[in-house]
């Protein structure tokens, strides 16, 4: 391949350099309508799963139609979505914070022609390209994080695991049938670059083995006091090891113990030492939390709770993933009232019973004892149902 | 002819959900064929090796992308993050796989022409693969190499007027919800501010001088859309103080069941009549509603604005007049000591250009941050070791009642020096003049 040069030239770095002018300014992208009616919106109405409308005091109305995608997606794919919104919109499109896109029109016909062709789309393997819905009291796309396809910690992989759900959920992807709204995340560790801890349901990969120590080159490629500072329970200390090389020279060298029983698996060691990866086959797998929310309607904003401690993981298709998801979905959907969140249902009826509603078996690994919270997390009453 | 054969991945292509292997084998394919004869800059089979090492990782449970390294931009301490694969032999064409975080427009509108640009630019030198958005609401452009990080913020920064986003310890790329671009909830312009504060603290995030990561997020109003509560160190939601709108005829129309309540969003089961006493009176969490002569009341000094009446009925009730925000701090998710919920700090303030007073408890938190956080410790990390009444106190607000659920459990009092009359320098000689040993 040859070299094409942008016009930067690497020996003089700081010539014609452009640096500190952030994102482009967001007026310049806006539809005109919607440019037009900023900050004088009146209300809005959902038609109909997937389409939305929005009335300004203008008197002008604008319809949304929402669809999901996956996160990840090609340059052939958005150069396709850029064709859709040329012909339909003007040439103007919007993402959604939950992965989803956007395509704006100014009349309901129109909209509901549009909706007819994204859901018309399909690639070669059969699955839709671009599905209208995630609105209102359904279950909207998954938000998540790399997984295997770009991440060096993770327990599971992300894009995949999502598919299946989604897949799984895909009637409610395009329905409006539950209490309120389910929002799913996904994040593939500990990290937690998705922030699924305030989810209705979040699928979470964990690993279940303490870090393996590659003392030959551990004092090589970490700066052990960082390593050892990583640890939130204090399980690595420094070390000296005899050890037999590679080469089959013997010697010793400076390294790391772990104290595995303090383990909790969290791999802030390996992220700061690549010496002590803790990935693996049957050691990692997936925790389901729920009963989370971060919307403060009603009730206040709450943590996503343990309520499955592990689930093996089965690619290519997660079947149990799949089937815990189901089994939480439609007990919820059965049991809770109109506008009641996942965990505030849960709440409601008490924890004992939606593990009873859900088919879900509570163990050992459910009771919190991790520092203080965990004690507030204990039943302090003599209030509980049999 | 796919380069690896993919069995599980395959699977993978079968369902209604979109397949994101279907979208890649397409690129795979469109790479291979090239018929816009792209001078490919990166390997053009990467996103075949990417295929291939992925089944990998799906036939042995693992991942096989190692630790990025230090790379980037000259002068940036962040925006790409470094990748290689640790099968680099079999895989070579991903064996470099960097991601660069491009900032994007806040609410993520965009015009064709911007995308169409940028795909060009991605085509030729990156992986042609993408995340509509990143976590953080950057654009996340999925895999180059070494050589093409300078080009590729070349074109950004002098054809595209476009920079990088956060990565490291500094500021993480700011995002906001679509606020008052076509929402009637948002109490103030997210966008803006959004767009404002990134502009003015550009040094802080691409130069990594903080403790840890550092996050704001923007939220038109309670609600909450991009999770600002819970997932931003710096959390900026709308409010107001004065009182929510009511349009009684609308409310009777809501009542009379001409209009659907909640916006429709419940249309797919039959919920039964519209009921206002048990969908919207007694749900108000404080109880400060009430119907008095066929007309709906709010006692608006006992509404703490959890929107829930609005949601329900958006054509009868409206956010009220004397809008601003409120400043929550120190959210973040697991890791070190748990996940934390944000704290209010500041109960309201005005999001009126050109946000001093905003800046002001912005820059009196980074000071304290900088000057006490450990290495890695996120804000609220920091609040929860030297507590909330010293996070209140650097910023130079009052304690209220509002900064708190509910009084302390216990009488354990860190009283200072200076609180007490007196001080605390005694002799213990005059002491026993009184008091026998």
């Amino acid at each position: 391949m040859t070299f094409i040069s942008s016009g930067y030239n690497p020996d003089k770095p700081m010539e014609n350099r452009i640096t500190d002018i952030g994102p482009r300014h967001y007026s310049e992208f806006l539809p005109p309508i919607i440019a037009k009616n900023k900050g004088k919106w009146l209300w809005h109405e959902i038609i109909e799963p997937g389409i939305l409308m929005h009335k300004a005091e203008s008197g002008d109305e604008v319809y949304t139609v929402r669809f999901g995608g996956a996160r990840l997606m090609s340059t052939g794919l958005i150069n396709e979505l850029c064709d859709i919104a040329d012909k339909y919109c003007g040439g103007h499109l919007r993402f959604t914070t939950r992965n989803n896109i956007e395509l704006m029109v100014e009349t309901l016909d129109e909209a509901k022609k549009l909706k007819e062709f994204l859901n018309s789309q399909k690639f070669k393997g059969g699955s839709h390209k671009f599905p209208v819905g995630g609105t209102g009291a359904g279950i909207t796309n998954v938000v998540h994080t790399q997984g295997w396809i770009h991440c060096h910690t993770p327990a599971t992989d992300a894009s995949g695991t999502v598919k299946v759900v989604l897949d799984e959920l895909f009637e409610d992807y395009k329905k409006m049938r539950m209490p309120a709204q389910i929002r799913i995340s996904m994040a593939c560790c500990l990290n937690m670059c998705g922030a699924v801890h305030c989810s209705d349901i979040a699928i979470l990969g964990y690993h279940r083995k303490p870090p393996i120590i590659d003392h030959e080159w551990l004092d090589n490629l970490c700066e052990i006091p960082l390593a050892v500072a990583a640890c939130p329970t204090g399980a690595i200390r420094p070390a000296k090891k005899e050890i037999t090389t590679e080469a089959g020279e013997t010697k010793t060298v400076n390294t790391v113990a772990v104290r595995q029983e303090r383990c909790m698996f969290c791999g802030n060691c390996y992220t700061m030492c690549p010496s002590m990866p803790l990935a693996d086959q049957t050691g990692d797998g997936l925790v389901i939390m729920a009963g989370g929310k971060v919307s403060n309607r009603i009730s206040n904003p709450k943590f996503s709770k343990v309520v499955v401690a592990f689930i093996p993981n089965e690619p290519p298709r997660w079947p149990t993933l799949a089937k815990v998801i189901r089994q939480i979905v439609e007990a919820y959907a059965s049991g809770a009232r109109k506008y009641e969140r996942l965990g505030d249902w849960a709440e409601r009826i008490g924890w004992e019973r939606f593990f009873e509603k859900t088919g879900l078996e509570f163990s050992e690994h459910m009771i919190d004892d991790f520092r203080d919270p965990a004690y507030y997390t204990w039943r302090q009453t003599t209030n509980f149902k049999f | 002819m796919a380069k690896h054969a993919t069995p599980l991945l395959d699977q993978l292509e079968s369902g209604p959900w979109p397949s994101f292997v279907a979208d890649i084998k397409e690129e795979a394919d469109r790479r291979r064929k090239n018929e816009k004869n792209v001078t490919y800059q990166i390997p053009s089979d990467v996103c075949d090796d990417l295929l291939g090492v992925l089944e990998l990782s799906y036939t042995d449970g693992t991942t096989h992308w190692k630790h990025g390294g230090i790379v980037g931009v000259f002068g940036y301490g962040g925006g790409v993050i470094g990748r290689y694969c640790d099968q680099p032999q079999m895989f070579p064409g991903v064996a470099h796989f960097h991601t660069m975080r491009v900032n994007q427009p806040a609410g993520k509108y965009y015009k064709t022409d911007y995308l169409r640009q940028l795909c060009d630019i991605w085509d030729m030198r990156g992986s042609g693969l993408t995340n509509m958005h990143g976590a953080t609401g950057d654009i996340v452009l999925l895999g180059t190499t070494t050589p093409q990080l300078e080009e590729i913020f070349f074109e950004l920064t002098h054809n595209m007027n476009t920079d990088l986003g956060g990565s490291g310890s500094n500021l993480r790329t700011p995002a906001a919800c679509l606020g008052e671009s076509r929402c009637e909830w948002a109490c103030y312009d997210t966008q803006e501010m959004s767009y404002q504060l990134t502009m003015e603290y550009q040094d802080e995030l691409h130069r990594p001088a903080f403790p840890y990561k550092f996050k704001f997020k923007f939220d038109g109003c309670p609600n909450c859309c991009v999770a600002s509560i819970a997932r931003s160190d710096m959390a900026f939601i709308g409010t107001w103080k004065d009182n929510i709108g009511i349009d009684q005829e609308a409310v009777a129309a809501y009542i009379g069941g001409e209009l659907k309540p909640n916006g429709g969003a419940h249309a797919d089961k039959d919920w039964g009549a519209f009921d206002i006493q048990k969908e919207v009176i007694d749900l108000c969490p404080t109880e400060c509603m009430w119907i008095e002569d066929g007309k709906l009341k709010i006692n608006d000094r006992e509404c703490t604005r959890c929107m829930h009446c609005i949601n329900v009925m958006p054509r009868a009730l409206r956010i009220g007049n004397d809008r601003g925000l409120s400043i929550l701090v120190g959210a973040k998710a697991p890791i070190l000591d748990g996940a934390q919920m944000g704290s209010l700090l500041v109960p309201f303030i005005k999001a009126e250009e050109p946000y001093d007073e905003i800046k002001e408890v912005i820059e009196s938190i980074w000071d304290w941050w900088m000057e006490e956080g450990k290495n890695r410790e996120r804000l609220g990390e920091l609040i929860k070791r030297q507590g909330l009444a010293k996070c209140i106190e650097v910023v130079g607000l009052k304690p209220v009642p509002q900064h708190v659920l509910e009084p302390r459990h216990n009488p354990y009092i860190f009283w200072k020096e200076e609180d007490v009359t007196g001080g605390w320098q005694r002799d213990i000689a005059e002491f026993r003049k009184h008091h026998q040993r």
